[in-house]
């Protein structure tokens, strides 16, 4: 309940300040670029390969929207001070993470809205089923919600937006890169690195119109602990 | 209310305060004094169940600060040193935020913010942007989000900080209308603001408790009787004759005719001083208990610590 009323105020503060609208604009142009460019562009492909391409590209841009997304989220608070006030009043830790990070979901899902006009365009040249469609945006919300999780991991541990962005980026990257381990180790390392990595084995089906049970779980156990870790590092703060 | 026994806090090393000790009743305004980085804020955060205790125990309305914090926030509103505001919400929208966090119902939460503006004077800016402020009226929203709530217990962390005088004064106005409905522990390095608005001094020194009772009971402690301080057209001579039996006589200055002289006698004498001044044939100009009382308590309490260390 009281997460609620912090995520609420939250995106509120998103929706009022600039530098929300200024995140959405510029990944949305680039988002737009790479559609045109790569997607569209080309030989000519069937509808369903056009999407697929759409939504490669959005995985990147929405991993990319979700750093600048959460890197205000804590460390805004702890830099001018309001963190005190969310410490002294009747609340969780737990509550003050997941207020933040629903706060962040939300104006992620309001970015990915805005690129619907994409596969839409798709749609007025050629044929798209709407399960792919739904299946592609199910998948950038799970990342983008992964992302974002772990980009509230980095907004906790920092002191600033500007460091809580970089630490942010090095962990996702790091995720991301967990596949490159895995061409170079042996079994059964290979196999665990390859599962744990952000995109490489559990983006893909999304893409192609796929829904897997473990590539939610994935994503949903990612946001879980990237949270959990948060709420420790916000418990631990009170000790310092 | 307050139960504090031995609260020490580290910050590595360093031991901000060290085995604090002091209870705090229902209904008291306190003032906890010290100078900058004496260990004020730290303490406050504790009380304020912002920062958890290295060792100690702090106990408030029955509940302990580390094992049952939620209770305690519960029952306390804090403004910490600088105000925790959200400079795109307006005052009326941020007193409301902070109402229903700190648990008051939605259907309450109007007429709370109300009281809460009414009280600290923000009627006139329910509607600002927060941003667009001036450092005054920060200040006092700082204060309104502490009581809006009604807590039992109040902690304000140096209201008065880089206000105007005139603000000052205000400011000490309205915590002194807190006084009744709700226990007030309020810091400061400024003096006479403290001594004016509380019923009970703590002194803080270096992360220890020196010295803690009323303004008279920490005089009475330090043998200090106060000073009066008066001007008399005359015999310099004369004048200090006149005064010698009630105390120490210090001249000030002489400049035509005008002797400037402090005693050092309980400022309840005035009226006999004043009839012996009177009767001695010097004319009497002004006479007024010395204003540096309080502040000489202090800086000897201080300055003795330092001189130990």
């Amino acid at each position: 309940m009281k997460a609620l009323l912090i995520a609420r105020r939250e995106l509120s503060a998103y929706l009022r300040t600039l530098s929300g609208y200024v995140i959405i604009a510029v990944i949305l142009a680039l988002n737009g670029l790479f559609f045109n460019a790569y997607a569209l562009g080309g030989a000519s492909k069937r509808s369903a390969e056009v999407l697929s391409q759409f939504f490669y590209y959005s995985s990147g841009f929405t991993v990319v929207a979700s750093v600048f997304i959460s890197m205000r989220l804590l460390a805004e608070e702890r830099q001018t001070g309001t963190l005190s006030l969310l410490y002294s009043s009747p609340l969780r830790d737990r509550d003050i993470v997941l207020g933040k990070f629903l706060a962040g979901l939300a104006f992620l899902a309001l970015y990915l809205l805005c690129t619907v006009y994409m596969p839409l365009l798709v749609m007025v040249n050629g044929k798209v089923s709407f399960g792919h469609v739904a299946a592609g945006y199910f998948g950038l919300l799970l990342l983008g919600s992964a992302s974002l999780a772990v980009g509230t991991f980095g907004s906790a541990l920092a002191r600033n937006q500007l460091l809580a962005a970089i630490t942010s980026a090095v962990m996702l990257v790091a995720l991301i890169l967990c596949w490159l381990l895995a061409r170079i180790t042996e079994q059964p390392l290979a196999d665990v690195f390859s599962a744990m990595s952000l995109w490489n084995q559990h983006f893909p089906p999304f893409q192609a119109g796929l829904i897997h049970v473990r590539d939610v779980v994935y994503y949903l156990v990612v946001t879980y602990v990237a949270l959990f870790a948060a709420t420790r590092v916000l418990e631990a703060r009170r000790w310092r | 209310m307050i139960q504090v026994e031995g609260l020490t806090k580290y910050y590595g090393e360093h031991a901000a305060i060290r085995d604090l000790a002091f209870t705090i009743s229902q209904g008291e305004v306190i003032g906890f004094l010290g100078l900058n980085g004496a260990g004020k804020s730290t303490t406050l955060k504790v009380l304020g169940c912002v920062l958890l205790p290295t060792s100690g125990r702090v106990v408030i309305d029955g509940h302990d600060v580390v094992s049952n914090a939620h209770e305690v926030r519960q029952r306390i509103g804090y403004l910490p040193d600088v105000p925790p505001l959200y400079e795109e919400m307006t005052v009326g929208e941020y007193l409301a935020y902070v109402a229903q966090l700190r648990g008051v119902t939605s259907r309450d939460t109007a007429s709370r913010v109300g009281e809460a503006e009414e009280k600290t004077g923000l009627r006139d800016v329910h509607g600002e942007l927060i941003s667009t402020l001036s450092h005054g009226y920060r200040q006092r929203v700082g204060v309104a989000q502490a009581l809006v709530h009604k807590p039992a217990l109040l902690i304000l962390d140096e209201p008065t900080s880089g206000l105007d005088p005139r603000q000052i004064v205000e400011m000490r106005d309205v915590i002194r209308g807190l006084k009744g409905a709700h226990t007030v522990l309020v810091s400061s390095h400024i003096l006479p603001e403290i001594s004016q608005t509380c019923d009970r001094l703590l002194i803080i020194h270096k992360g220890m408790l020196v010295a803690q009772g009323t303004e008279e009971e920490l005089a009475a402690k330090m043998g200090g009787r106060g000073t009066i301080e008066l001007e008399v057209r005359g015999d310099k001579a004369r004048a200090v004759e006149v005064l010698q039996r009630f105390g120490a006589v210090e001249v000030d200055r002489v400049s035509d005719g005008l002797v400037a002289l402090t005693v050092r006698a309980s400022p309840d004498q005035r009226p006999l001083v004043a009839q012996a001044v009177v009767g001695a044939g010097l004319e009497l100009l002004r006479l007024d208990q010395g204003a540096g009382q309080l502040e000489s308590i202090f800086l000897r309490l201080t300055h003795g610590q330092e001189a130990r260390a």
